[in-house]
């Protein structure tokens, strides 16, 4: 028998980041605004879906916060288009946590319309963790391979919304829908599925008519 | 990459309860990690001796217990562990969807 005089202590190491987020969550509905969470994979195309996305909401005024490792690339496309976008960068970090969303969200001035969170590209950590967001938008793409659910399933399980982008390269990549959507609904049951191409536009309509459903 | 600031925090809360209680050092801390939570118990293990160094844990041992996933099939409603791309019950052949259990990240208790 131990001699040590044990403490109950049965608290989530997660507790500080959701605390934060929920008052992140709270404080940005009393403003107005939507947040989505964006995530997805280096190169699945994000910042180039929310510019098609931002084109057609039209009377819905958006925001961008940019995570990023390093680059302000995306921030400054965004930015030339006029859209109100602001960097965060994590020098390293693998993804975003509600108090870096906090101060950005301070320093954005923002009410009444849609924050689109793009969050740092990775299939894993981003899903695990609650920024403040109404709700979390996972875009895959064709190029990526139909066996992402099954390799990455928190992401997939997590999503309130999943976009298969680059469907305009269906044509030329292995890409096994039935597959994929096999895995999707193992995870997943009710997550709207949305077929699109961000260099066409092609399916982006959809996408938009289920945010403005949200927003409401 | 993420289990420094996460074990950073597993200390301070440790030292929280620790000091409510009126104890000068932690013996041992008893975390739950799922393999699912996405956290490496080996990286926090590692982390775990540098960052505590400073603190009233610095003696503490780390008694991780890891929780494997499970999945809950459809159609008999048995819990089961995934195999590799695959979702399938091994009791029936139907389908199995995500449960909490393997995503647990949390703190038991602490040994003082």
């Amino acid at each position: 028998m131990s001699e040590n005089n044990e403490i109950e202590v049965m608290q989530s190491v997660y507790d500080k980041n959701d605390e934060i987020a929920a008052k992140i969550n709270t404080s940005l509905t009393e403003k107005g605004i939507f947040a989505i969470n964006v995530m997805g994979a280096p190169g699945a195309g994000k910042t180039s879906t929310l510019i098609k996305i931002i084109e057609r909401l039209k009377d819905i005024t958006p925001y961008v916060i940019e995570g990023d490792i390093e680059a302000d690339i995306d921030t400054k496309t965004l930015q030339a288009l006029g859209v109100k976008t602001i960097q965060i960068n994590t020098n390293g970090a693998c993804h975003l946590d509600s108090p870096l969303i906090g101060e950005a969200v301070e320093t954005l001035n923002i009410e009444n319309g849609v924050l689109f969170i793009e969050n740092i590209g990775n299939l894993v950590c981003p899903a695990e963790f609650q920024i403040g967001e109404h709700v979390k938008m996972l875009i895959s793409t064709v190029t990526e391979g139909s066996d992402k659910p099954y390799k990455y399933p928190l992401a997939f399980e997590k999503a309130n919304s999943i976009i298969i982008n680059k469907c305009d390269l269906l044509p030329y990549v292995d890409f096994d829908e039935e597959y994929f959507m096999k895995g999707v609904r193992a995870l997943n049951k009710t997550a709207p599925v949305f077929k699109i191409s961000s260099k066409t536009g092609e399916g982006v309509e959809e996408v938009v008519s289920w945010i403005k459903q949200n927003v409401k | 990459m993420h289990e420094y600031p996460i074990t950073k925090r597993i200390i301070e809360i440790s030292e929280k309860f620790a000091k409510e209680n009126h104890a000068q050092e932690v013996k041992q801390i008893n975390l739950v990690v799922g393999e699912y939570s996405g956290y490496v118990a080996s990286s926090i293990e590692l982390y775990f001796e540098i960052i505590a160094e400073d603190s009233i844990c610095k003696n503490a041992s780390l008694h991780i217990e890891r929780v494997k996933p499970k999945l809950k099939c459809d159609s008999c409603g048995k819990l089961f562990e995934r195999k590799p791309f695959s979702f399938e019950c091994p009791y029936c052949r139907g389908e199995g969807r995500p449960t909490e259990i393997g995503q647990e990240f949390y703190i038991k208790s602490i040994e003082v």
